[in-house]
């Protein structure tokens, strides 16, 4: 093939690879080099403070809390958003009259933004909202129950919030690779005599397999990322005592005013990025194993 | 998905959105029909549902729909309920017997829900026209073009997937502050512009147009620019939709970014906005779904319309990773 001069692919790249430099390649950089800073949000000179920023990081008790509602959170939401999906993917992977109605009404949740699912939520799970007010009318609780405003509590609210909004987005994944599996398998299955249930574990499961520790990486990733959900259900408080924080929270609440530290925000975003690190690493080392 | 004819109609996709699921139907009476030479009896053993099984699974599908968008119908109804009416009672009624818009108006006059819808807007214009012009035109040189250095801009982009987006949050204010676009719209959706998940989508599909066809047009002097217009631009408008769709879908639902760099209350993107209503209004559950429903309403729209783009993109391979 004749080859194009040679700066025209440069020139259609250039303004994407301008953009990766500028916003996310520097930022990485940056991130390291701020978290050794007292950097404020509102400008000024910025110190040099060494591993000020990290000894405090280990000896905040927030940041312990926060840990411990990621690592909660990962345990719920890991073997919820790998299986319930996958079976609705199933649900749908057959086409029969109405099922691209289905498909989209279960993936409404996921284009809806987390501010508006949070507040939906907030409003469902109020003391008295529906949940409290016909548990307590049908007898099953006495008063209402604290779901907004317990500590623990407030991290399962905020659980079943991701998990709701997660469904369909792991559902298209699996439609995705179910599509992948063999149809001659089903097929040869079914002959066989093989019911649907048996066809399941013996065809469909061996045949996503790969998928499922995608997900199972995704599913720990966005748990340790999440934010807006416990925002708008703890109205930007982070529950009693700001026990109820995840990571992305107190960064968040570094980042701004005059109590804000950039360098300490920094800080966090590092051990952010580190903890990320563990749960993909950990399952792709499970699903190398698994294929020996 | 599992439908043969699916892959062969290409063109009908482009139909009306309703004409969507009438191939596959299609599809199954032919299964049904190939049932009768023995040799293809196998196939009908696994195109064909046993009525009980329809039944059963047309039940699970409706319980199913009504967990994930009864939440949605619920707030909807709320959102028109009459303030005479009394919203918690232990009886809760879907159907609102005093039906209003009244509370959509009382958000109005709250807080400038139309300046904010304003904001948004403008942010996810700048990001969706940003990722299709400058996604295809990397996409494009990263996957059908031959230069140097082309496998290590491929990886740098690629490299850059691992980070999670909120670690890097902290900097990024300090560059759109350095360049003086904190608290301004441009400065929300500046970074949002150009995503590398973007131009790698774009390098998927653009690599899947067979080389041949490129050769041809080399051989009647195309240069590079004309053979993406004429050539792989046509064949790639599917993940053209998907990136806008869920560029908009970005853009208008995010909130962490926009709620670190804006300041001004003139300037709230929707979603901020929003959160300061429940901040300010707490009490009033009317008020905040009718303001949830201005938010979410817009979007749902958009993705009914535009759905089998998507649904199709998907199938094209759009998000297998």
């Amino acid at each position: 093939m004749r080859a194009n001069r040679w700066f025209t692919p440069w020139l259609l790249v250039l303004p994407a690879l301008v953009w990766l430099l500028a916003f996310s390649l520097w930022p990485s950089i940056n991130t390291v080099r701020l978290s050794f800073t007292n950097a404020s949000p509102l400008g000024g000179v910025s110190q040099w403070v060494g591993l000020q920023n990290f000894e405090t990081l280990l000896a905040d008790p927030q940041v312990w809390e926060a840990l411990l509602n990621s690592v909660i959170y990962m345990a719920v939401c890991l073997p919820l958003l790998t299986v319930l999906p996958l079976l609705m993917a199933v649900l749908v992977e057959r086409k029969l009259p109405g099922i691209a109605f289905f498909r989209t009404a279960y993936y409404t949740p996921v284009i809806a933004s987390a501010v508006v699912v949070g507040l939906i939520w907030n409003w469902i799970l109020d003391d008295r909202g529906v949940i409290n007010e016909m548990a307590q009318h049908l007898g099953i609780v006495q008063s209402s129950i604290p779901f907004l405003t317990d500590r623990w509590l407030l991290v399962f609210s905020a659980i079943s919030l991701t998990v709701w909004k997660g469904l369909g987005y792991y559902m298209i994944i699996f439609l995705a690779a179910l599509g992948n599996v063999g149809k001659d398998l089903h097929e040869a299955a079914a002959l066989d005599g093989a019911g649907s249930v048996r066809r399941f574990w013996s065809v469909t499961m061996p045949g996503v397999r790969g998928t499922m520790t995608l997900v199972g990486i995704l599913v720990c990733v966005s748990a340790l990322r999440v934010f807006s959900e416990l925002y708008i259900l703890t109205n930007g408080t982070g529950g009693p005592g700001g026990q109820d924080n995840s990571l992305v929270m107190l960064i968040q609440q570094y980042a701004r005013g005059f109590t804000g530290n950039l360098g300490y925000a920094s800080a966090l975003s590092l051990l952010l990025f580190v903890v990320t690190l563990i749960p993909m690493l950990a399952l792709a080392r499970m699903n190398s194993k698994a294929d020996k | 998905m599992t439908n043969t004819t699916s892959t062969t109609e290409p063109a009908l996709g482009g139909a009306a959105g309703a004409a969507a699921p009438s191939p596959d139907v299609a599809g199954a009476t032919d299964a049904g029909r190939a049932s009768r030479p023995p040799r293809k009896r196998r196939r009908a053993a696994w195109g064909v549902m046993s009525t009980r099984e329809k039944v059963l699974r047309y039940v699970l599908l409706v319980v199913v729909l009504f967990i994930t968008i009864g939440p949605f119908l619920w707030q909807l109804s709320t959102s028109l309920k009459g303030t005479g009416e009394d919203i918690y009672t232990a009886n809760p009624s879907f159907i609102p017997t005093q039906p209003t818009f009244g509370n959509y108006l009382r958000v109005g006059e709250a807080i400038p829900v139309f300046g904010y819808i304003g904001n948004s807007l403008v942010v996810a214009a700048i990001d969706v026209l940003g990722n299709i012009l400058f996604a295809t035109l990397a996409g494009f040189a990263l996957a059908r073009l031959q230069w140097r250095f082309r496998k290590a801009v491929l990886g740098l982009f690629l490299a850059t997937l691992v980070l999670p987006g909120e670690a890097t949050i902290i900097s990024q204010f300090v560059t759109v502050k350095d360049l003086g676009l904190a608290d301004s719209l441009v400065g929300v959706a500046l970074p949002g512009m150009i995503a590398a998940l973007n131009v790698l989508l774009m390098f998927n599909a653009f690599r899947q147009i067979p080389e041949e066809i490129d050769q041809a047009a080399v051989m009647d002097g195309a240069n590079a620019l004309q053979r993406l217009r004429y050539i792989s631009l046509p064949a790639v408008q599917g993940t053209i939709a998907v990136i806008a769709i869920f560029s908009f879908i970005g853009a208008w639902d995010d909130f962490l970014w926009p709620l670190i760099v804006l300041q001004s209350p003139d300037k709230l993107t929707l979603t901020v906005g929003l959160q300061y209503l429940q901040g300010t209004f707490a009490t009033d559950q009317r008020m905040i779904a009718a303001g949830t429903m201005i938010a979410f309403i817009p979007i749902a729209v958009i993705f009914a319309i535009l759905q089998r783009f998507f649904f199709k993109g998907v199938e094209e391979g759009g998000v297998k990773g």
